[in-house]
């Protein structure tokens, strides 16, 4: 079976990858009843003894994660070490700092990438050499920061230049329009420039669409009403180590527990076996119709189980609505009144070919697809539900609706560029020039063009191609 | 003579499972409504073709598991194993790691070269167990990436490797919506290539088994384990020993080799559907009596009328009266009234088989002109039951049966092409514009000659 790694960068990245690990404990503590160390557990984290040799069988001593854990601040991978997943890593696996990048895209991907690239192809090269087969590494990060954003990137470069043959997923989290940092459209473009790129996949994420899921959830739980109590480890928010607990639960591990899930769910069908498989090469492979359209907008239903047996459960087709809903997406986007390019459900559990049929059928008339990839559907069935669950669903879609969330984001950077405001502090880095900024917005633009030239198809009649002509 | 079953990919390994299952329920049967002497016979003869017996006298299936991802190879040995009844063979599979990632590209051009030698030394070895050979029966996906891209790789190499031998797909042509959205691209490059390998490929459509689940065996919440099981029992049908001869008592020594002759007599048409009557829930069928002429009569009706199973046909189609062209000869994509058939195989199974009257299908009407009836159509009979049916009838057909649904791919996939979607992921691993065009060209010729007969 293959292998993925997870490198995750910057606090953002560590705090989403901490959630990550804490989830994939638990869920596989749920399933693998006699601790042996089976193929699924393999994909994501080593078997070691006490000394810290890897075991490639048998029942599991110590698991350690397949992880790279990379900040230029000390504090937050500090608090995973003191924390209930210290013994998940180990000192081999993290690289940091304890000066920050100051939330500058430069500092962290020109001064810091040029500074550790030996360390950090190292680091890369030892967790590699640990697998007898990588097939994906998972990037995550933020776009606002300095170090996620630039440092981030700046990894993404080298995983291609050093592991060409293995897939690049990237899990972005991008600045709201309120974000408290000034330059994260600066950051954010000249990271995209990168993620257009060098990247098999991008799964954005933006953290108003985390934060209102929150809030719904936390309405369904506080409405009341009877019948309505939820099961707790059900919840897709919820998060029981991982950082330290503070008495103050931050809104932020709720919505980085739902990135988490996102990366679960996304790799179950690899892990765990089912009638209908898709390994994560397969992602790619449906999804991605054209080299530089990579970017998939996802939703996870359902968010919560109710607790009382005596409520009939939410039907199964319910779940398929939902995960085309505004609501349910993870980025501020509605799919629904845009073009499908492409859409891929990866159902977990209790749920047969025919109830996705069905559930295809009925849906599709709703929805707007590319006139070349009228059946644009990839399926795929895991027989194991998530834990707290009977059955899940993870939708990822190739969809023009990513375009206003890429062009909010251009013009917010137009709006600062246009004054040269704080363009100094990028300037003054070494090797960063005005040339970095007019290419990675013209890279941006180009990318909202080819989403427009879809769009302008959106409705019109579908035109059969003339087939060849055969002379007998 | 042995068949060589080769299951390749989830697909393959999932449904090859099934039919050996279902064989081997079918052999311990005790409802073969016939005597216990022929019964061991017919054992004997399932045997000789499918099994091996070895040491444990648990039968072993004369079966490779070919995979190139581990959970699916696993997940089947395991069942086998429980099932105490049959199992496969200790060192009969191969698989590696990283899957095809539903690319044909990568499942031919990467997995197939790569392991060729591994994969032919397997065969080979498994092949030098027996004294004769009859051939191979190969169960591939066209969606995906490992049962397609090698799958057509394997083909090619095992008709190099064995000229002598008769080598059928059994290929699973995927829901029209909804598995893998370059599954048209797949089942392209499949058709065309296995097309100049294959002797024939027989044809499940899993849309049709879908309905048959529905509609026939009236099961609520269908998993991929009753499509396959449906895929199995229509398989076994085919497969399961049948007498030589009108007069024989002798069981075919090479059904592969009989059906390959019975029903491709031109290189240019390959392609076969299967119709299986009757079809119900095994609890209905203790209920249930049979006639064999109203069994024949709507199987001959589901032929001509081109109906995927037993229930909604069209009784309105008639057969073009003879001596006048067929007056329905348009395209394809304008519902085909009338199925012209090349050949026909009728294979019929059960109590008082000898006394059913297959006239009806001896009509020439039914068949291309070039062809006599006496060449185009053969029929099987053999008294002992299958699978519970008390009567059972199978129909193996060399017709236009599949034309519509091979237009539908091809129109499908030629319009991906044309906006040449997903092309980089083909190119990226050695398949080019020139090898898609050329696949086009071979499944539009072979469109034109089904539909020109």
């Amino acid at each position: 079976m293959a292998q993925s790694v997870v490198v995750q960068v910057g606090q953002c990245g560590n705090q989403i990858g901490c959630c990550f690990w804490d989830l994939a404990l638990r869920e596989h503590a749920s399933v693998n009843k006699k601790g042996i160390y089976d193929d699924a557990l393999k994909n994501f984290f080593r078997n070691v003894d006490t000394r810290g040799t890897g075991i490639s069988k048998g029942r599991i001593c110590s698991l350690k994660a397949r992880a790279v854990l990379i900040d230029m601040e000390e504090g937050v991978v500090n608090e995973i070490l003191q924390g209930p997943l210290k013994d998940v890593f180990d000192s081999k696996q993290l690289i940091t700092n304890v000066s920050g990048s100051g939330n500058n895209w430069a500092v962290g991907y020109k001064v810091f990438g040029s500074q550790y690239r030996d360390q950090i192809v190292e680091k890369l090269r030892q967790t590699a050499e640990h697998c007898d087969c990588l097939q994906c590494f998972f990037l995550i990060h933020s776009m606002g920061g300095g170090t996620g954003s630039g440092l981030g990137t700046f990894i993404l470069n080298v995983l291609e230049d050093e592991f060409p043959e293995v897939y690049r997923f990237v899990t972005s989290v991008f600045p709201s329009g309120e974000d408290d940092v000034i330059t994260s459209p600066y950051n954010s473009v000249l990271a995209m420039k990168e993620l257009n790129e060098h990247a098999d996949c991008v799964l954005p994420i933006e953290n108003e669409s985390l934060f209102d899921i929150v809030s719904k959830i936390n309405q369904m739980i506080n409405s009341g009403k009877p019948g309505t109590t939820v099961k707790q480890q059900s919840l897709v928010t919820l998060n029981e180590g991982g950082i330290k607990k503070k008495l103050d639960e931050k809104p932020f591990d709720k919505m980085n527990n739902i990135v988490a899930n996102l990366l679960l769910n996304l790799t179950s069908s690899s892990r765990f076996e089912g009638s209908l498989n898709m390994d994560l090469n397969e992602i790619s492979m449906n999804l991605v119709p054209f080299p530089q359209l990579h970017y998939l907008v996802s939703s996870l239903t359902p968010l919560y189980t109710l607790a009382d047996v005596n409520i009939p459960p939410r039907r199964l087709d319910q779940m398929f609505s939902d995960a085309f809903s505004k609501d349910y997406q993870l980025i501020q986007a509605d799919p629904k009144h845009s073009l499908y390019l492409a859409c891929a459900l990866l159902v977990r559990g209790n749920v047969q070919i025919s109830d996705i049929r069905r559930n295809i059928e009925r849906l599709k008339s709703s929805l707007h697809f590319v006139s070349w990839n009228q059946e644009g559907w990839k399926t795929s069935l895991c027989s194991v539900p998530p834990v707290g669950h009977s059955h899940s669903l993870l939708a990822l879609a190739n969809n023009t609706c990513v375009k206003p969330t890429f062009m909010e984001l251009k013009n917010r950077f137009l709006r600062l560029y246009k004054k040269k405001a704080h363009l100094h502090h990028y300037l003054q880095v070494d090797r960063m020039e005005d040339s970095c900024f007019t290419e990675a917005v013209s890279s941006l633009s180009s990318l909202i063009e080819k989403y427009n030239e879809l769009d302008v198809t959106k409705g019109l009649p579908i035109h059969e191609q003339v087939r060849l002509n055969i002379v007998i | 003579m042995s068949v060589v079953t080769v299951q390749l990919g989830q697909c393959g390994n999932q449904i090859g499972y099934e039919v050996f299952d279902t064989m081997c329920r079918d052999l311990h049967n005790t409802q073969g409504f016939c005597s216990k002497r022929e019964n061991e016979i017919y054992q004997a003869s399932c045997k000789e073709h499918f099994f091996n017996e070895d040491k444990s006298e648990v039968p072993v299936a004369r079966a490779l598991l070919i995979d190139m991802e581990p959970k699916v190879i696993s997940q089947t040995l395991l069942k086998a194993a429980h099932s105490g009844r049959w199992k496969y063979g200790q060192h009969s599979h191969f698989c590696q790691r990283q899957g095809s990632g539903n690319n044909w590209a990568y499942g031919y051009s990467v997995h197939g070269p790569k392991h060729e030698e591994s994969i032919m030394n397997l065969i080979q070895r498994e092949v030098e167990e027996y004294d004769s050979l009859s051939g191979f029966s190969i169960i591939m996906s066209m969606a995906g990436g490992t049962g397609s891209g090698l799958g057509a790789f394997l083909t090619q190499n095992l008709r190099d490797a064995y000229p002598n031998s008769f080598i059928m797909n059994q290929v699973i042509w995927p829901y029209g919506t909804g598995e893998v959205i370059v599954q048209n691209y797949n089942s392209v490059l499949t058709l065309s290539h296995l097309y100049r390998s294959s002797d024939a490929l027989l044809v499940h459509e899993n849309d049709v088994v879908h309905k048959i689940c529905a509609k026939l065996m009236n099961i609520k919440q269908i998993s991929f384990r009753d499509v396959n099981q449906v895929i199995a029992h229509q398989l076994g049908s085919v497969f399961q020993p049948t007498y030589s001869s009108e007069d024989s008592f002798q069981y075919r020594r090479n059904p592969l080799g009989d059906l390959m002759t019975a029903l491709v007599p031109h290189p240019e048409f390959k392609m076969l559907g299967l119709r299986n009557i009757p079809q119900m829930p095994e609890n209905s069928l203790a209920y249930t009596t049979f006639a064999w002429a109203g069994l024949l009569k709507h199987l001959r009706q589901m032929l001509i009328s081109n109906a995927k199973m037993e229930e909604g046909i069209d009784w309105q189609v008639r057969p073009p009266l003879s001596g006048l062209p067929a007056l329905e000869k348009v395209s394809p994509n304008k519902e085909l009234r009338f199925n012209t058939s090349i050949a026909n195989l009728l294979i019929l199974r059960g109590k008082d088989v000898h006394s059913a009257d297959t006239g009806g299908f001896k009509d020439p009407a039914l068949y291309t002109s070039w062809l006599q009836p006496s060449d185009a159509f053969c029929e099987w009979r053999t008294h002992r039951a299958f699978n519970k049916y008390e009567k059972s009838a199978a129909l193996v057909s060399n017709s236009q049966f599949l034309l519509k649904p091979l237009d539908t791919i091809v129109g499908k996939a030629w319009n991906m092409f044309a906006s040449k979607a997903y092309v980089h992921q083909y190119t990226k691993f050695g398949i080019e514009e020139e090898d898609f065009l050329d696949s086009f060209t071979v499944l539009e010729q072979i469109v034109a000659s089904y539909c020109n007969l």
